[in-house]
């Protein structure tokens, strides 16, 4: 079973930056002109989200319907349910790094394909804020759950 | 032009990948969540997420075996920008839980007002942070 979620999760990854190619998702210069809602504005972009997530409600409304997904022992879905401040501040500080750069973590990733020096530097300091907020905050708010902690 | 057809068609690929990832495997499809999942040593799924990355870094080349041609990536922003967005994006998006794909494909699917709530806020905050980048000069 390991072996078959493995190729499917390749073939997802595959699919998933395919669709980002074909959509211009990765073109930087694009999505800021989609968040340019007051300036020269290109709506195109909304139809990736349209497109994505018409397709994924279907989908998520079948997989409602099995007992369990195919290949494994139980859904792994998110369990909070609480709009909570680290949530909104996340979001909110995610949003200000989109909009400076045009890059968000899906395309920045499938680009690095394309050998652009900037977009390694994206990357690199991508992986470097979620590895700092997996070491810091843990430790800033230790009630919240670690994961992988040991007992 | 009708640029939007691509757009659609790529945005369904997108919700096509996330759904079999969730119907077969019963994962979702959140790229910041993968991506960090290979950085804290604790994911059980290391090998599965490690074939997603290698997936979504094949996606261009089969847009090249496709098209003939590569995706079109312009970046616009000076490097000392693009190295702090990259900051503020990978922190923001773990402590938010999720990003535009987890979030925005997924979370919007599902109806959950996390993900709602989420996106609202990226998406105003981007909005804002490019008006701001055109007034301010910044990039």
């Amino acid at each position: 079973m390991i072996v078959l979620r493995t190729i499917v999760a390749l073939i997802c990854g595959s699919l998933f930056g395919l669709g980002l190619s074909i959509s211009g998702m990765l073109d930087p210069h694009r999505v800021r002109g989609f968040l340019d809602v007051t300036g020269a504005w290109d709506p195109s972009l909304i139809f990736v989200l349209a497109g994505g997530v018409i397709v994924a409600t279907i989908g998520y409304r079948l997989s409602r319907l099995l007992p369990r997904p195919l290949l494994d022992r139980r859904f792994d879905l998110p369990t909070k349910t609480a709009i909570d401040a680290p949530l909104l501040l996340g979001s909110a500080i995610f949003g200000i790094g989109w909009g400076i750069a045009g890059f968000c973590p899906g395309p920045a990733i499938a680009s690095l394909t394309l050998g652009i020096g900037p977009a390694f530097l994206f990357v690199v300091t991508m992986l470097v804020g979620m590895i700092a907020h997996d070491r810091l905050i843990p430790r800033l708010i230790p009630t919240e759950p670690v994961k992988g902690a040991r007992p | 032009m009708l640029s939007f057809l691509p757009s659609l068609a790529g945005g369904a690929l997108i919700g096509l990948s996330a759904v079999l990832l969730l119907v077969l495997n019963g994962r979702i499809a959140g790229i910041s969540g993968i991506v960090g999942g290979l950085f804290s040593g604790s994911d059980a799924r290391l090998v599965m997420n490690v074939a997603f990355v290698i997936g979504l870094l094949l996606g261009p080349l089969l847009f090249l075996a496709m098209f003939g041609t590569w995706p079109v990536v312009r970046i616009e922003t000076s490097l000392p920008w693009l190295g702090v967005a990259g900051l503020v994006v990978g922190f923001g998006t773990r402590l938010g839980s999720g990003c535009t794909s987890g979030h925005g494909i997924l979370g919007l699917a599902r109806l959950s007002p996390r993900s709602m709530a989420a996106v609202a806020v990226f998406l105003s905050m981007a909005m804002a942070t490019v008006y701001l980048t055109h007034v301010g000069g910044v990039g």
